[in-house]
């Protein structure tokens, strides 16, 4: 009998530490299912976050290199430019990519470095607890936003899809959301196009992926899920933004 | 092949470096060092080297950390605020036993200060720097031509013991020129095999470059393994130059540009009769502790030592250390760009 359907090469047979309902073991598999169908396991260098998905490389069966927390692009921009025909991307989420590293982000995009980056926005910092993120919502209740995050006083969730597209270096930018079955489907087709760019020198592509953290918004995964597609998507519309 | 070049310490150090085989450096602009950068921006690529223009210190050091991973001799260079800035990235290449060159040209401090030669980063590169207990190898050249030899050792140091190592000079020193003798390639750079570098997993298992160790006793396991590699390097390599130690009766201790007005009071000294000596220390961590141990073993009645230092007193802590209260020690040092000068130094004799 014909098996068609397995646990990819390059995700390691081991249990994850993420929450019920969580989107990062989601995330995790499409890259790898996607590193297995494009055959580039053996040239595969990814750099993990800081955040919930720090120990990526303890469940990707690839090579992976730490970076501080927000410096994964710098890291990343090192890596490929002494190993320009290695596969190089980044994992970050919200607080590493749009907060701590925004300089980081900007200018790796500015520079077109031909990277691949997959962006998790959960609207939440998770590995601390449940802390407001640039891109938490408006009214959004974190542990350091208790009444709500008010825009007089914390701003208003930060866009990094629009904020990149304005860049003449960047290859592609798109925006999907784990609130679906097709809503995964969607990831993986964006993800794939951002990492066939890089494999045709095409430059700096980022896909930013809506996630759900049930544990920090206080909500079933069923609950989060759709929240992503009801509340995150009207802040942050899907889409291609290049 | 040897050849002379009139070349600055800034440039010097740049030459040799591209000479040591660094393959990427990563950079933003600070003064007084700025021409160590725009060499290299000239000569690595025409070397096929790569050279990045960085957003910031933060990110120069942190794409050095990428490039090292990848196994390659990898460098950066700044000045006090700009290495205030590194390190972070520091800290995580010593946790992640990543190899790496640092220069600091050293300006006047705290805070911005001004771009006079000082020498207050001694503690920040000497006692660790970052967070965690950790020690880079720091180098302090004294002249151009030794700026320029520094660099191949550092870099040799550097992946010998998977280690960053610093190269600690001063504003004086980047911005003066001196004749040097150049060197063809004599770096151990093809010697060092690196299993541990991030190259793609093909035909083995694929490798992680980390600093993290979340399982209860990991992290103190891999301290010791720190800890044991900074014992070994404390009694491999300790550097010093010596000048007339043997009948020495008063010693003046001093690095990096300041050992060149040490050495003239030396010389003067030396003229009236007095049995003057100096101590350079090239190596400033480690600590050449172990020639004061021999000295003080054949310690004479009157043996003292005089530090000095452009700073307010900081490489004077570690000659207390290694003295242990068995001589006397004076201390004379200006910092914020005031220079000891000879006479002054004379004076406090």
């Amino acid at each position: 009998m014909e098996k068609i359907f397995t646990r990819p090469e390059s995700l390691r047979d081991v249990d994850t530490h993420y929450c019920a309902g969580c989107g990062h073991g989601i995330v995790h598999r499409l890259i790898c299912e996607l590193i297995d169908e494009l055959g580039i396991r053996e040239k595969t260098i990814a750099v993990c976050p800081v955040g919930c998905a720090v120990v990526a490389y303890d469940y990707w069966n690839f090579d992976c290199c730490e970076a501080a927390h927000g410096r994964a692009l710098a890291v990343a921009t090192g890596i490929k430019r002494t190993q320009p025909n290695r596969f190089v991307f980044t994992y970050q989420g919200d607080g590493d990519l749009a907060a701590i590293g925004t300089a980081e982000t900007i200018h790796a995009a500015n520079r077109g470095e031909n990277l691949s980056v997959a962006f998790i926005n959960n609207a939440i910092y998770g590995m601390t607890g449940g802390q407001m993120a640039p891109t938490s919502l408006l009214k959004q209740k974190t542990t350091t936003t208790p009444l709500g995050r008010n825009p007089a006083l914390e701003g208003y969730p930060l866009k990094i899809c629009e904020l990149l597209a304005v860049l003449p270096a960047v290859r592609s930018l798109e925006r999907v959301a784990l609130d679906s079955v097709g809503g995964v489907i969607k990831t993986k087709k964006a993800l794939k196009e951002a990492f066939i760019n890089q494999l045709e020198n095409k430059g700096f592509s980022l896909v930013e992926i809506l996630s759900p953290c049930p544990v920090c918004w206080k909500k079933t995964p069923q609950g989060a899920w759709q929240w992503v597609g009801s509340e995150m998507t009207k802040t942050f519309p899907l889409g291609k933004f290049k | 092949m040897r050849e002379k070049i009139l070349i600055s310490g800034n440039e010097a150090i740049a030459e040799g470096a591209i000479r040591a085989g660094c393959d990427f450096y990563a950079g933003y602009p600070i003064t007084p060092q700025n021409e160590l950068t725009a060499y290299m921006a000239e000569n690595m690529p025409r070397a096929n080297r790569v050279f990045v223009q960085a957003e910031s210190e933060l990110a120069a050091i942190s794409m050095v950390m990428g490039a090292a991973a990848s196994g390659r001799r990898a460098m950066t260079s700044s000045s006090g605020p700009g290495i205030s800035l590194k390190q972070e990235g520091i800290s995580y290449l010593a946790g992640a036993r990543l190899p790496c060159l640092i220069v600091n040209i050293m300006r006047g401090g705290p805070g911005l200060g001004n771009i006079a030669p000082a020498q207050s980063d001694y503690f920040q590169a000497t006692k660790g720097g970052g967070h965690g207990d950790y020690h880079c190898i720091v180098l302090a050249p004294s002249s151009v031509q030794e700026a320029y030899n520094l660099v191949f050792l550092g870099f040799d140091l550097a992946d010998k013991y998977r280690t960053p190592a610093i190269i600690l000079g001063d504003g004086m020193l980047g911005q003066m020129m001196e004749p040097i003798t150049i060197t063809s390639s004599a770096s151990g750079k093809k010697q060092v095999k690196k299993p541990w570098a991030l190259t793609g997993c093909k035909g083995k298992a694929p490798n992680i470059v980390k600093s993290f160790y979340m399982q209860e006793g990991d992290l103190e396991k891999f301290n010791k393994v720190l800890q044991k590699q900074y014992a070994q390097i404390t009694q491999k390599e300790q550097r010093f130059e010596g000048m007339h130690l043997e009948d020495s009766e008063i010693i003046l201790v001093a690095y990096g540009s300041t050992a060149r007005i040490a050495r003239s009071a030396v010389q003067s000294l030396r003229k009236k009769g007095k049995k003057a000596g100096l101590l350079r220390p090239i190596s400033l961590w480690p600590f050449p502790v172990g020639i004061f141990e021999d000295l003080l073993k054949k310690k004479k009645k009157k043996l003292r030592f005089f530090v000095t230092e452009m700073s307010y007193g900081q490489m004077v802590e570690d000659v207390r250390l290694a003295v242990n209260g068995r001589a006397r020690i004076d201390f004379y040092g200006r910092a914020g760009g005031g220079i000891p000068t000879e006479e002054e130094i004379l004076e406090r004799i």
